[in-house]
């Protein structure tokens, strides 16, 4: 569904989802036609999320409500041309609240692309990627990273770690050090052993990887 | 200009965040700081307790804000250092009875008058922790060496980055030297590792904090205590003073020694 009305305690958000321009503009045009009265004397909230328009198509949604009775207050808007095109035409804009999308679903697989992230990841804090997901940087108790493709840390993986979340057996994880609190490829988890060792000796660079439907952890080793 | 902000937060309850915006107070405006301490835990305030001006509330920071007081009705000057002045948080409302903004406002319109203004935070990630770091120039994070206490003030650094109020600073409270000695406790350099902020100062468990904090006299008034002399050495810090930070050793005083023979050590 490319456009979903929601009444929210917030007033109305209108979301405008995948799609072309074209087609979501029909379905908006039909959805508002169905829910006249609904929307009337509404202010609402418009939500692009990810989408960039233009000055020309916030009028023209803009003017799409005010001929339903409604009225636009509000854009949610990744780009920033976008909120600044919004705010020349008078009304407020702001990005969208969450800086990582909480999907409900997995992340679809694209293992052509990737994520560099150069900072620590806190705890609380979460990436979620199709692609592969770099972090230079820690990954710190109560983080999570969850990649279609590959993880790879540049520091102390010490959070909880899903390479190859839409079931992408090969995919494989490694860090500096690797101590997650739970680690996971495909469908397949495990962690740490529940006494570490006091006095470690030396840290060496790991890689988790699934070999005959188990993980197996090995450290890194130069051809 | 005016006022440094400094917010004291640390995500978990009982980890002597007032405990520790009391005694920075009262050794600011020992070193002739003008200083304002304000309570931002409102429902569960506390800070005038610890502060001793627990009597003298007539108005708090929530009859400011909503204009039923003036601000200099509601300040409480402390009687022993006329440099410090506490704002009390109201005790019959919750968090939601200031915003943000108002916060920041408030916070304003003090800072010609003071050299530190000190606000207390709530614990929680929630709205009492959003209105006491938005005015913040400066975050002060206070934890103790627990795994839990860790991880919450590793939340606490995400989130202040995140509204970026610049690299916030660590107080490690409640170190015991000996546990750690033995392996039974976090190290500063456990906590360090994963925290990863500058340390502004280590607090050892004394238990003069307990009788200080039950008597409304801030251990940094005395002179004798290990917690009150830790806490003065971190506001020199604070001042931008050199002061060498040492990591606190266990007692190796005659009691110790003889309670260490005594477990055949």
């Amino acid at each position: 569904m490319s456009v979903a009305i929601k009444g929210t305690t917030e007033g109305l958000v209108v979301t405008l989802g995948e799609g072309e321009w074209d087609d979501v503009i029909a379905t908006l045009t039909e959805r508002l036609a169905a829910s006249a009265g609904f929307f009337a004397g509404a202010e609402a909230t418009l939500r692009v999320d990810g989408r960039t328009l233009d000055a020309a198509q916030l009028a023209y949604i803009r003017d799409l409500f005010s001929t339903h009775g409604g009225s636009l207050r509000s854009v949610v808007a990744d780009d920033s041309a976008t909120r600044a095109a919004a705010r020349a035409l008078g009304v407020s804009a702001s990005a969208s609240r969450l800086r990582f999308a909480r999907p409900t679903t997995r992340p679809e697989t694209d293992t052509t692309s990737g994520l560099v992230i150069r900072r620590t990841l806190r705890s609380g804090q979460s990436v979620r990627h199709g692609g592969h997901v770099v972090v230079i940087g820690d990954v710190n108790p109560g983080a999570e990273i969850v990649a279609g493709g590959d993880v790879v840390v540049w520091g102390r993986l010490r959070g909880l770690v899903h390479a190859g979340a839409s079931g992408d057996t090969g995919a494989w994880v490694c860090a500096l050090q690797l101590a997650p609190t739970q680690l996971r490829i495909a469908d397949l988890f495990t962690r740490p052993p529940d006494a570490p060792s006091r006095g470690q000796t030396r840290v060496v660079p790991e890689v988790a990887r699934i070999q005959d439907e188990m993980i197996v952890v090995e450290a890194w080793e130069p051809a | 200009m005016g006022a440094r902000v400094i917010t004291v937060t640390s995500g978990k309850g009982g980890v002597g965040k007032t405990t520790t915006t009391a005694n920075l107070g009262v050794a600011l405006a020992a070193n002739e700081q003008r200083v304002a301490c304000i309570d931002a835990d409102i429902g569960l305030r506390n800070l005038d307790v610890v502060m001793g001006l627990e009597n003298r509330i007539v108005y708090d920071i929530v009859d400011v804000v909503e204009g039923r007081a003036r601000l200099r009705q509601a300040l409480i000057r402390d009687k022993r250092l006329p440099e410090l002045c506490l704002l009390p948080a109201a005790q019959t409302r919750d968090k939601s009875a200031i915003s943000p903004s108002e916060m920041v406002q408030l916070v304003n319109d003090m800072r010609n008058d003071f050299d530190f203004i000190l606000i207390d935070s709530p614990a929680g990630i929630e709205q009492g922790f959003k209105n006491a770091v938005a005015p913040a120039d400066e975050v002060i994070i206070v934890t103790t060496p627990e795994v839990s206490a860790v991880r919450d003030a590793d939340r606490i650094i995400g989130l202040v980055e995140a509204e970026e109020k610049g690299p916030a600073r660590l107080i490690i409270n409640r170190l015991r030297p000996a546990m750690v000695q033995r392996g039974d406790m976090l190290s500063r350099e456990d906590v360090l590792d994963i925290l990863a902020i500058d340390l502004i100062g280590i607090v050892p468990d004394d238990e003069a904090i307990i009788v200080s904090t039950n008597r409304g006299t801030p251990a940094a008034m005395h002179n004798h205590s290990p917690a009150g002399t830790a806490y003065r050495q971190i506001a020199r810090r604070i001042l931008g003073e050199d002061v060498p930070l040492l990591t606190p050793e266990p007692q190796t005083g005659l009691m110790a020694r003889f309670s260490r023979w005594l477990r055949g050590e």
